[in-house]
């Protein structure tokens, strides 16, 4: 090389590392979206009236509400977008597997992340279906309390005493946690927030975080199912 | 020793490629991995038969040429290349399957011979510093960090060998190009060249088609210089303030 002049970089979207900071970034705001969402539902320990109200007040945000859905969407698609791109190149760069295959020290769930991530992307679909377009029970539409609130109590205890709807929430959940097993540690090494002695304390987190994400996601069906709250 | 052999023969880039069983018999414990080879291959050349082509050079575990994928694992088991692999790790009558590394970016040339080249031009991009000619300077005239010393030194254990590559599930060179950043940027003389290294080089990566790093560590764990996957966080770093810092230089 005779001099070290620069040649024009890659558009920062296009390069390798760009690509997986979007999804370490979005992976963050997403964490973000999921605590605040457990937060809020976790209100149904407190009764129908605590869940009620918090939904009431959730839905009168009007416009920042609408803002913050079409956030998510946007925050989410680019997850999911960046992510298939990666994999789309992955695919290219690496030929026919090894007739020996060796784990070398990738985790279950490291590998499994584009499954957990589709499974559970299926299950937010019907989870909004189920919740927010109530198209799989239109009745929910009219479930008033006392105070003439959307009762929003009655619909998740209705919801989660259904086998299959507990059972579909409860594997999503499981698979979330797989996710966040790996991608909360994974997200620190990629946005380059990490070094050799501090990584296995990341990964310890990581798991940390991803077990009690499932506690808390999986203790509303299975209390409603096993008629804990009622 | 006696071995059961299974070796992948390929004639050419474009040649179909399999498995071909051979019997490795009489050989030495205390043989490297590449002698058994040898001593394989003399036998087939006695007998007339195309000999199995696979690269090596210094055999100290030095030069990273020997790039073969045994039982799976690229440069073999235990740390080092994988002529630093003795015959003697494994159990009288074991059977052996070598083969190619399995990298897109590293076509294949014959049996068990990859080129490797897409390594050297990812060094060429970036992977040098700017010096003085004249008279050696003083050792001591400029002041380096021990920590720094150190980190960087760890990092100039990489010998490019490629098995970092070849144990990705995604073929991602990150754990090599993270060395070279790493080693490079942590050193006073490695500063004029800092930002141009880390975008050039990360470029040079993507063009050659290497894959993406998902964070699996499977480069680390079969590292034959114990490079540590936090060099890939580094890159990462390098590279995002590259970008920011060109960004607002422009």
């Amino acid at each position: 090389m005779t001099s070290s002049s620069q040649k024009k970089a890659p558009s920062f979207f296009a390069s390798s590392i760009g690509k997986k900071w979007v999804v370490a970034l979005t992976g963050v705001l997403l964490i973000g979206f999921i605590t605040l969402h457990l937060l809020g539902n976790l209100a149904i320990f407190l009764g129908p009236e605590a869940i009620n109200s918090y939904s009431e007040k959730l839905h009168h945000l009007g416009v920042l509400l609408w803002i913050v859905r079409l956030g998510l969407l946007v925050v989410a698609g680019l997850h999911v977008f960046f992510t298939m791109a990666l994999w789309r190149e992955n695919k290219k760069a690496s030929l026919e597997k090894y007739a020996v295959r060796q784990k070398l020290e990738t985790t279950l769930y490291a590998r499994s992340m584009r499954l957990s991530g589709l499974v559970v992307l299926g299950f937010v679909l019907f989870h909004l279906a189920q919740f927010t377009w109530e198209l799989t029970n239109p009745d929910y539409k009219n479930w008033m309390d006392a105070l003439g609130r959307h009762d929003v109590y009655r619909m998740l205890i209705s919801a989660f005493s259904n086998l299959w709807v507990a059972g579909f929430y409860l594997l999503s959940v499981g698979l979330l946690a797989l996710h966040l097993a790996h991608g909360v540690a994974s997200l620190f090494q990629t946005l380059g927030l990490t070094s050799e002695k501090l990584r296995p304390r990341f990964e310890r987190v990581s798991l940390i975080v991803a077990v009690l994400f499932f506690l808390g996601y999986a203790s509303i069906p299975l209390a409603v199912f096993f008629k804990v709250v009622s | 020793m006696n071995f059961h052999l299974r070796l992948w023969r390929q004639e050419g880039p474009s040649a179909k490629g399999g498995f071909e069983e051979i019997e490795a018999r009489d050989i030495p414990a205390e043989a490297s991995f590449l002698e058994m080879l040898d001593i394989v291959n003399n036998r087939l050349i006695k007998e007339g038969r195309e000999p199995v082509a696979f690269e090596s050079d210094c055999r100290e575990g030095i030069c990273g040429t020997c790039s073969m994928v045994i039982n799976g694992i690229p440069q073999g088991p235990g740390r080092g290349a994988a002529c630093q692999v003795y015959m003697r790790t494994f159990r009288d009558g074991d059977s052996i399957t070598v083969e190619p590394f399995r990298v897109a970016a590293f076509p294949l040339v014959k049996d068990l011979v990859v080129n490797r080249s897409a390594y050297d031009r990812i060094i060429q991009s970036g992977g040098f510093i700017t010096e003085h000619t004249g008279g050696a300077p003083d050792a001591a005239a400029m002041l380096i960090g021990k920590r720094e010393a150190d980190r960087a030194m760890d990092a100039a254990a990489c010998i490019g060998c490629g098995a970092c590559a070849a144990a990705c599930p995604n073929s991602s060179a990150m754990l090599f190009v993270g060395a070279k950043v790493t080693h490079l940027s942590l050193l006073p003389q490695g500063q004029p060249e800092r930002s141009g290294r880390a975008l050039n080089m990360v470029r040079a990566m993507d063009e050659e088609g290497f894959g993406n790093c998902s964070n699996y560590y499977a480069c680390e764990a079969v590292c034959p210089a114990n490079i540590s996957a936090s060099v890939i966080a580094t890159l990462n770093r390098e590279f995002v303030a590259a970008v920011i810092k060109v960004e607002v230089a422009n």
